[in-house]
């Protein structure tokens, strides 16, 4: 690097953004047509932004302010299904509350492109993260990906239009940051050039799916036994065609914005000679990254994987990232109540995943950050422990950082 | 049956009813039933019932709108029994929304539409942009949604399809469901001879008093006065913003009479003043069959008429007409507004 600490072809300027804001960046200069909004914490900051950039004249895009998350996400579908390229968000129960239209943007094979501010579930209300509410569109035809920094969520939010809108793809695609630790910290953010975002991105094109007068197409009609298991299998192949797609545009991303993302799916962290790992998901990637550090100091043999894509679910790639280790432990900041091993969702998926590892490691669970409560250093330390000791019996799940008991009268334990 | 279908009387109502011509002359309103075109872009492929009038309701509503028009259904007996994969009857670019998504679609595709063609990326040119839901979709699990429609400067129309009951589930009551009507969710029985005990939530006008940027809504009757509703499909496409129409429409299956009385029976909801016929333009209250001025047929001949009354006593048969009475005689603007009817000013 010289004296410029950015290229100025490629980047205009840097800002010290809030994951929301980096968010509403990569909306403004993906030239999004349409987005609708409506308020829930903590996604919202992203659409008080995008709100901001259409009263200042710097975004040209229609703006609705639904009645709703049903409306809103009602509103991206249909907007997208006259080739417009829309955008919309929520967080936590407001997701929830959009979820018919959510099922029918994926079945309808439109590629919008959602933030999720991961937000706990009600009851009772709370505003921090949770994964849950992502989470439950994984098995519907949503492409979902983490970003675990702002600038990550900018370069994250153009690469899902980019996969989102592959012809060979069509699938709607969330963009998840975790609420209050991403959605509102500050980083340092590029922000990248217009003409460079157009290189990047191609126009969205619906092409004979597009709702208009000259193309007179009818869409969504009644099914049933005839023919419904081919429209699900078409949508199966295209969620499996997506993982090449992705490995294509963070290449193209690279290219264009010199980036240096390796693994498009997931980071490893000191995982060379590892033979304890974590995997985890979203901003937990701190704490995880500086204990790997402090605990490399100390000789022991651990590295980290920061999980980004969830769906498609990188398998493959993770049984070859964590053939040589020993033992896992994954980080859940999910949970799945009475699920196998009562372990959270990613559990088992890796779970799942390392199944057909010709070495299969050992591989624990830990359910920790509900709600939005922090997870330390000292946290992940313990889990690194924890994971090392595991003799492949007795229990699978670690609760981390939860008052024991019904929690009445009991400390606030930190560690062990 | 009714009197009347092709009087001259009605044909008058249906063109002449004090619109200003000033105000749609833009419209290109039937004079004459002659005068409509004969092109379809709702054809054959549908399986509706025989005497179907929401079919009818679409055959004209698409009609009236032209070849550029693009429209949604929501879920409803005019998604499942018009859309059957493969054998689509519709000309004009359809897309199927949610139960509820009426409104929330027609708000996409009016929003992408006029983006694209601010941004130059497809040619700018007038596309109509039509909804319809029914009386389930819009009238009540919707009705947030066509509320927030409403609200939004785009040029759209939504059409909520009324044949009183959720006609595509084996007919349940609604909240549009008359009082007293017999449905799989309100049988008689021995012990309660009326379970739906509601009176007919009053939709199009709670929609209208409530929508500053609403200029135009109508009730409307696919059959009757003849073009009456055509000609305010086309008043309400061509008077801008966001706009609604509620049909009532006789459903043979769901109302259980004979698919033959269709037609009259819409006719007869009409002459009885118990479907108030009306159009609202920029907040004026326009009668297009005005029940005040002409001799109202008795509620009986219309409920008698139909199986799902079949248990009525003298009592119901009064009950209904005493509010009907009400609606018209009481009411501060009649079947709009119930200041003086059962909502007035404390004194």
């Amino acid at each position: 690097m010289t004296t410029e600490l950015v290229d100025r072809k490629i980047y205009e300027r840097e800002e010290l953004a809030t994951g929301t804001d980096a968010v509403a960046h990569a909306v403004r200069l993906a030239d999004v047509d349409v987005f609708s909004a409506y308020p829930i914490r903590p996604y919202t900051g992203v659409m008080d932004r995008l709100a901001k950039f259409i009263a200042d004249g710097k975004f040209d895009s229609e703006y609705i302010i639904a009645d709703g998350e049903h409306s809103q996400f009602e509103i991206a579908k249909h907007a997208s299904s006259v080739g417009a390229r829309a955008f919309a968000g929520s967080s936590g129960t407001g997701w929830l509350y959009a979820t018919e239209a959510l099922a029918a943007t994926a079945t309808d094979r439109l590629p919008l492109v959602a933030l999720v501010g991961n937000r706990a579930l009600d009851d009772p209300g709370a505003f921090g993260v949770e994964h849950n509410d992502a989470m439950l569109v994984r098995d519907l035809g949503w492409l979902i990906v983490w970003a675990s920094t702002a600038q990550e969520a900018l370069d994250t939010t153009l690469i899902a239009y980019r996969v989102a809108e592959d012809p060979s793809v069509m699938m709607p695609c969330a963009v998840a940051i975790d609420g209050g630790y991403l959605t509102h910290s500050q980083h340092i953010v590029k922000i990248p050039t217009k003409e460079a975002v157009q290189k990047f991105l191609p126009p969205y094109n619906l092409g004979t799916r597009r709702m208009h007068p000259d193309n007179p197409v009818s869409i969504a009609p009644q099914i049933n036994e005839d023919w419904g298991m081919e429209i699900r299998r078409q949508n199966w192949e295209a969620a499996r065609r997506a993982r090449g797609v992705i490995y294509r545009a963070y290449k193209e991303y690279n290219e264009v914005f010199h980036s240096s993302y390796a693994n498009p799916f997931f980071e490893e962290f000191m995982m060379e000679d590892a033979e304890i790992a974590l995997i985890g998901m979203g901003t937990v990637t701190s704490a995880a990254k500086a204990a790997v550090k402090l605990l490399r100091e100390k000789g022991v043999k651990v590295g980290y994987v920061k999980l980004r894509w969830f769906r498609p679910f990188p398998a493959e790639e993770l049984r070859e990232s964590l053939s040589e280790v020993r033992a896992v432990g994954v980080i859940d900041r999910d949970f799945a109540h009475g699920g196998p091993d009562d372990g959270g969702v990613l559990f088992n998926d890796v779970r799942a995943a390392l199944y057909h590892s010709s070495n299969r490691p050992q591989i624990v669970d830990f359910i920790g950050g509900l709600a939005g409560r922090e997870i330390s250093i000292e946290d992940v330390a313990r889990m690194v422990r924890i994971t090392a000791n595991h003799k492949g019996e007795g229990e699978l799940v670690t609760w981390i950082r939860v008052r024991e008991g019904n929690g009445a009268g009991m400390e606030r334990k930190g560690g062990d | 049956m009714a009197q009347g279908w092709r009087g001259k009387e009605a044909i008058e109502m249906a063109t002449t009813t004090g619109v200003s011509k000033e105000e749609f002359k833009n419209a290109k309103l039937y004079k004459s039933v002659h005068g409509i075109d004969m092109e379809e872009f709702y054809t054959s492929g549908h399986r509706t019932c025989q005497g179907c009038e929401s079919a009818l309701v679409m055959r004209d509503f698409v009609k009236a709108s032209g070849p550029r028009t693009v429209v949604t259904g929501a879920t409803g007996c005019m998604y499942v029994a018009n859309t059957s994969y493969m054998t689509t009857p519709w000309v004009v670019p359809w897309m199927h929304t949610q139960l509820g998504g009426g409104g929330a679609s027609a708000v996409g595709m009016a929003a992408g539409l006029r983006a694209l063609m601010r941004k130059g990326k497809i040619p700018d040119e007038k596309i109509n942009v039509i909804n319809f839901s029914g009386d389930l979709g819009g009238g009540d699990m919707g009705l947030g949604g066509i509320s927030g429609a409403l609200q939004t400067d785009y040029d759209m129309l939504i059409i909520i399809y009324d044949n009183e009951s959720a006609a595509n589930t084996d007919i349940q009551a609604t909240n549009m469901t008359p009082w007293g009507a017999q449905t799989t969710f309100t049988p008689t029985g021995s012990k309660k001879r009326i379970m739906h005990d509601k009176w007919k939530k009053n939709v199009a006008p709670m929609l209208a008093i409530g929508h500053p940027n609403c200029k135009y809504v109508a009730t409307a009757c696919a059959t009757f006065p003849p073009m009456d509703y055509m000609n305010k499909v086309k008043k309400a496409l061509s008077i801008g913003g966001p706009t609604l129409i509620h049909t009532m429409d006789p459903c043979p299956k769901g109302w259980d009479y004979h698919p033959r009385y269709s037609g009259d029976l819409g006719q007869l909801a009409i002459k009885t003043g118990i479907f108030p016929l009306y159009e609202i333009i920029k907040g004026e209250v326009n009668y297009t069959y005005d029940a005040r001025k002409t001799k109202r047929v008795p509620v009986r001949e219309y409920l008698e008429k139909q199986g799902r009354f079949s248990h009525f006593i003298e009592d119901d048969f009064e009950f209904v007409q005493s509010r009907v009475d009400e609606m018209w005689n009481d009411w501060e603007i009649p079947g709009v507004a119930p200041i003086k009817g059962w909502l007035s000013v404390r004194r």
